[in-house]
């Protein structure tokens, strides 16, 4: 008990004084996790849109996909992004391994399939004939996409979160491809790993917390803005 | 609209600093594989700072076991590796890829175990030691990793004539300080370096067991690479990371090393010395 005492004290400490660069791990862990989630939602959404929308052949095989990416386990996805950034590798040439952008692929690859896979399932669970009415009210093709995009903005904003969830807690992918180098780029997953393996429990117990926190603070966000959403759409 | 509006406005806000600050010079910054041991004790946050400060070279630390760095090294991943896995190093030396190899410093493993000594190992040589846990089924855990300390290990098992199998003997796949976690949760007795050891002995209830020797020495050298590895290795950062670790500057930052905090000095500085002199 004396270990979760102590790391919570040092969570403390380590928030107020910044020491072990806490707060340069945690402003990294967050530009990389929101730049991975943002590129992810730029690809999951008019990918997750064609699939739930569309209709081409091989439809079905590609949601399959999604749905299977949505169990990627990201120590696979470290060692593919690995192996094709390495120096010997095909794109070796551009010298990304062990650099925050290594991270940021890797890590867009991981929240991808699952950002996919659930604006696929935000999109079908309006009511279909949502666009038809749209349209017969005199919507454009783009303004009825959008109208829907507006109505299903929640569960949208959800899979967001959930890739983010998923990148910002990884620590395989990130190691590997990150290499966990201090100062540049160490997480709060990988530096509380390291922590772990020095034999400094409290330390790590204090990365922990902080990822607890952030991970809080983005729920907490969603929340109230499905909370406050109803109230908003009465008052229009 | 607005909010998905408000949404895109945030995004961009996340997206705008990250694209600064990414642009150091990728050619003054060299990779170094090196052991957990040098990494989890602490000794190249010391150390590297002094180098870059030195030399102006950058250096990305890949931690690894000495196994895997050795394999980076070989395709050309790494430009420089400090390592303590003398007979897999001559092997690869012997492949032609590398360039010098230089003694760096040393210290020694250890047999660690549960203070009350099931299997009675204090005061046997290593050899020994191990036969008796493995008679006894007394529980071991081994790091399993290919790394220096592993090798160490198996030498000693090799040794003793006896491959180590059974429910008593476990392989944790881990660094060093993991390992002597797992050791200490099951009361077992593992191999380590003395410099983990050391730097988590408050944390592991686990005591130092057995007699030493020249057995249980590890020796920690320095392999550069050459471009014979792949095209793309840095073979004046490695040489000067090489040159810079047997100065008189680094060897000195290696001797006082733990000296403040554990009250003895953690790696003895050996640069210039003849190895065979070591064991005596």
């Amino acid at each position: 008990m004396d270990i979760l005492g102590d790391g919570f004290a040092d969570a403390l400490r380590l928030l107020v004084t910044g020491d072990e660069d806490a707060w340069s791990i945690t402003a990294l862990t967050l530009r990389i996790s929101l730049t991975a989630t943002v590129v992810a939602v730029c690809l999951g959404l008019p990918l997750g849109a064609a699939i739930a929308l569309g209709r081409f052949p091989g439809r079905r095989v590609v949601l399959a996909m999604a749905n299977t990416g949505l169990g990627l386990p990201p120590v696979v996805v470290g060692l593919f992004v690995t192996v094709l950034l390495w120096r010997s590798g095909p794109l070796g040439s551009l010298g990304l391994l062990y650099t925050p952008t290594a991270m940021i692929v890797a890590q867009a690859a991981i929240a991808t399939p699952i950002v996919t896979a659930l604006v696929v399932a935000a999109l079908v669970q309006v009511d279909p004939d949502f666009l038809v009415q749209m349209r017969g009210l005199g919507a454009g093709r783009v303004r009825a996409f959008l109208a829907l995009l507006d109505e299903a903005r929640l569960p949208l904003l959800a899979a967001a979160m959930a890739g983010f969830g998923a990148v910002i807690s990884e620590v395989g992918a990130a190691q590997m491809v990150g290499g966990n180098v201090a100062g540049e780029t160490r997480v709060l997953t990988t530096a509380a790993v390291l922590a772990t393996s020095r034999g400094q429990f409290a330390l790590a117990i204090a990365f922990g917390l902080i990822l607890l926190l952030i991970a809080f603070v983005v729920n907490l966000t969603l929340v109230l803005a499905q909370q406050r959403a109803p109230e908003r759409d009465g008052v229009r | 609209m607005r909010r998905a509006r408000s949404l895109l406005l945030a995004a961009a806000l996340v997206l705008v600093p990250s694209g600064c600050g990414d642009d150091d010079e990728p050619n003054r910054k060299l990779i170094l594989a090196t052991t957990t041991s040098t990494q989890d004790s602490g000794l190249l946050d010391d150390l590297l700072p002094a180098f870059t400060r030195d030399t102006g070279w950058e250096v990305t630390t890949l931690a690894v076991g000495s196994g895997q760095a050795i394999e980076l090294g070989r395709r050309g991943e790494a430009d420089v590796l400090l390592v303590h896995s003398p007979a897999a190093e001559e092997e690869f030396v012997a492949e032609g890829a590398t360039g010098r190899r230089l003694l760096v410093m040393h210290n020694d493993f250890l047999i660690v175990g549960p203070a009350d000594d099931p299997a009675e190992i204090d005061a046997l040589s290593p050899s020994e030691a191990l036969t008796a846990i493995a008679e006894g089924e007394v529980p071991f855990v081994s790091r399993g990793d290919e790394s220096g300390t592993h090798a160490k290990e198996k030498t000693i098992w090799a040794k003793a004539g006896i491959t180590p199998e059974g429910s008593w003997y476990s392989s944790t796949g881990q660094g060093m300080g993991a390992t002597l976690q797992v050791a200490a949760e099951r009361n077992a007795y593992t191999v380590t370096d003395r410099a983990t050891f050391l730097s988590q002995r408050d944390t592991v209830d686990l005591v130092e067991l057995g007699a030493g020797g020249p057995e249980l020495l590890n020796i920690y050298h320095v392999i550069e690479m050459t471009e014979r590895a792949g095209n793309r290795v840095q073979t004046d950062g490695a040489a000067a990371f090489a040159d810079w670790i047997v100065s008189a500057t680094a060897q000195d930052l290696i001797g006082r090393f733990g000296v403040d905090a554990y009250g003895e000095a953690l790696f003895t500085p050996d640069a210039g010395r003849d190895e065979a002199e070591l064991a005596a």
